[in-house]
């Protein structure tokens, strides 16, 4: 686990046993988390783990029954006009007024955030360019695509240049070229100095954007940590071998037993050979040189953020359905 | 265990039912830095007139680029004088020119309404696309999106009521008053549908869509404005019909109207009127805003 409990670097987002109920729902249950100045929290969970509810609370859209939450520096009950000035959002719906155009939705929003007319105007064609929807930008925005809306909407969370960031799923349905333009857009962003608190599903967007994860289950906190630490706590780097004729892989187990390395078949022709450190790795390659075993592919590999996940949830959900009736 | 409990002692209460979690969630440090009381910065009121001119001209920009609700409002008072006029005309009042002169100045009042009932819609709209969480995540008062929308809707009305006066002067409609009387028609509409308004918010925030508010809008409205003094005189109906029509606050909206433009007695009629605007305002303008408050 990461020591993020220093208290002498500033948090952009401190939350301490925020609970929120929907009547027997849970949805949020004392959760802590901090997110440090100028980085990337992934926060991590299934459907209904309390992510949506979290990012709520936060952007001031909804009260929390007990707990307390800081962002940039204001208190969410207590300062909401404050902290929204510092803030901007981007839900899992795209928020724009599909009837206006853009650039109309763009400039109202400066406007709303207290922009001169002309500041507006400026701020709206500098982010419909960053976000290649200049030739788009006149049309209304129903017209547009799935992707080019959500860049709208967090074109629309960017006008204000806000130091703290929120994104509930920002890209979920998008296509693969999308998301990627999005991915830039969030990294410019915190390039450019804000603070970012993504929910994600996907465990790819989490390990491309943030450094940090908190892991949601159930209104809890289950895990939280750097995207290395919490691979490393999962499992180790694992050495995967296919034979380069399918009938050697008993031969090749054989081999690597005698080494004292225990390999594993994948079931699908493969070798999967625990390699956490050089040693390991080394000792793999000795064994099976000069042994006349032909490999076809060599591959390593950390658990993906989808191991660690389910390992995560798993352990959780272990001992509930373990206990005793009695 | 106690909401109170998890946010002092978050890691206590979970420890003993869950052994050797892979990673347990890190003991916080201290509390945050409490905040300063009383210190937000709320939206000043010139900002927020700022704010409303910009929400008022989204709201005419919506109608511009959907030209069928536009429609909608505009021909409306169209249709249903010429239908009326024509069809029921002879029937109702001897001749088409006799009711011309009964029906047009009820119809006026009934402007209010759609302009009340416009509000309730165009809100839940709002709610629903998810625009009014953009607005409330925003350092805006929370007021200037409604104030907005009843100004935008001002302005569609007034239009349709220049629309509804010029055809029916087309028609032969005699102003036998003044131009002060069809101002004061024009205020006593803007009055009840100020009452009005709070029912229809609580129609829009309450409603699923905006097509459930348009539902439930028109069951109340279609027998409130026939069981009414608009389209036929009271003492045509039957009695039971006549118990309703009598305090229907439509008759009095269409009795003052007529008294405005064809002169008579305007004093009852439009007291009667403004009373149910108050009385509206009373009921439901605190329900309606405690709605409002609790969604944004």
């Amino acid at each position: 686990m990461e020591l993020r409990t220093n208290p002498k670097v500033t948090a952009a987002v401190q939350v301490r046993g925020l609970t929120k109920h929907y009547g027997e729902t849970r949805a949020l249950d004392g959760v802590d988390l901090d997110v440090a100045e100028g980085t990337v929290m992934g926060v991590l969970g299934p459907n209904g783990a309390g992510k949506t509810t979290l990012v709520r609370i936060l952007s001031t859209l909804v009260r929390p029954d007990a707990g307390h939450a800081v962002v940039a520096g204001c208190d969410v009950e207590r300062q909401p006009y404050r902290l929204r000035r510092a803030i901007g959002l981007t839900g899992q719906y795209a928020s724009v007024d599909e009837l206006l155009s853009g650039y109309e939705n763009l400039y109202l929003i400066g406007r709303l955030l207290d922009l001169n007319a002309k500041g507006a105007r400026r701020r709206a064609e500098e982010l419909l360019e960053r976000f290649s929807l200049t030739d788009a930008a006149h049309r209304p925005s129903k017209t547009y695509s799935g992707g080019m809306r959500r860049r709208l909407d967090l074109a629309a969370s960017m006008i204000g240049r806000p130091r703290v960031l929120f994104l509930d799923e920002p890209t979920t349905g998008l296509d693969p070229r999308t998301r990627n333009e999005v991915w830039a857009e969030v990294r410019r962003m915190v390039d450019e100095g804000s603070t970012v608190l993504l929910t994600t599903q996907y465990m790819e967007e989490a390990e491309q954007l943030a450094s940090d994860l908190t892991v949601f289950d159930r209104g809890t906190v289950i895990a939280t940590g750097s995207v290395e630490s919490l691979k490393r706590q999962v499992g180790q780097q694992t050495l995967t071998i296919r034979p380069a004729r399918a009938e050697e892989l008993d031969a090749m187990i054989r081999r690597l037993a005698d080494h004292g390395l225990a390999a594993v078949p994948d079931g699908e022709g493969r070798l999967t050979v625990p390699a956490g450190d050089e040693a390991q790795l080394t000792a793999v390659v000795d064994a099976l040189g000069g042994s006349g075993l032909g490999i076809a592919a060599l591959e390593t590999r950390l658990p993906s953020l989808d191991e660690v996940f389910l390992a995560i949830t798993g352990a959780q959900s272990a001992p509930s359905s373990l206990e005793p009736a009695a | 265990m106690t909401a109170y409990a998890a946010a002092t002692t978050p890691a206590a209460p979970a420890a003993p039912s869950t052994p050797s979690t892979l990673t347990a969630p890190p003991a916080p440090p201290e509390l945050v830095p409490a905040a300063a009381e009383d210190d937000d910065q709320r939206t000043s009121p010139r900002a927020t007139l700022h704010h409303v001119a910009a929400l008022t001209r989204r709201n005419l920009m919506r109608m511009k680029a959907d030209p069928e609700s536009l429609l909608d409002a505009l021909l409306m008072p169209i249709l249903f004088t010429v239908l009326f006029v024509y069809v029921f005309g002879g029937a109702v009042a001897g001749n088409s020119h006799n009711y011309i002169q009964y029906m047009i100045p009820g119809m006026f009042g009934q402007i209010g309404l759609s302009l009340a009932m416009a509000v309730g819609t165009g809100l839940n709209v709002d709610f629903t696309s998810g625009v009014m969480d953009r607005f409330r995540t925003m350092p805006i008062a929370r007021s200037s999106v409604l104030v907005a929308k009843l100004l935008a809707e001002s302005c569609r009305s007034a239009v349709s009521l220049v629309i509804l006066v010029a055809f029916a002067m087309c028609l032969g409609l005699r102003i036998h008053t003044n131009p002060l009387g069809v101002l004061a028609t024009l205020g006593l509409a803007l009055a009840f549908g100020t009452g009005v308004v709070w029912v229809s918010m609580l129609l829009g925030m309450a409603m699923k869509n905006p097509q459930a508010v348009q539902g439930v809008g028109m069951l109340l409205i279609i027998p409130l404005q026939f069981g009414s003094s608009i389209f036929a005189p009271v003492r045509s109906m039957p009695g039971w019909l006549q118990g309703f029509t009598k305090v229907n606050p439509l008759s009095a909206l269409a009795d003052a109207s007529r008294a405005l433009i064809n002169g008579g007695p305007v004093l009852h009629p439009a007291l009667l009127v403004l009373a149910w605007s108050v009385g509206l305002t009373v009921v439901f303008a605190p329900l309606a805003v405690a709605r409002f408050r609790r969604r944004t």
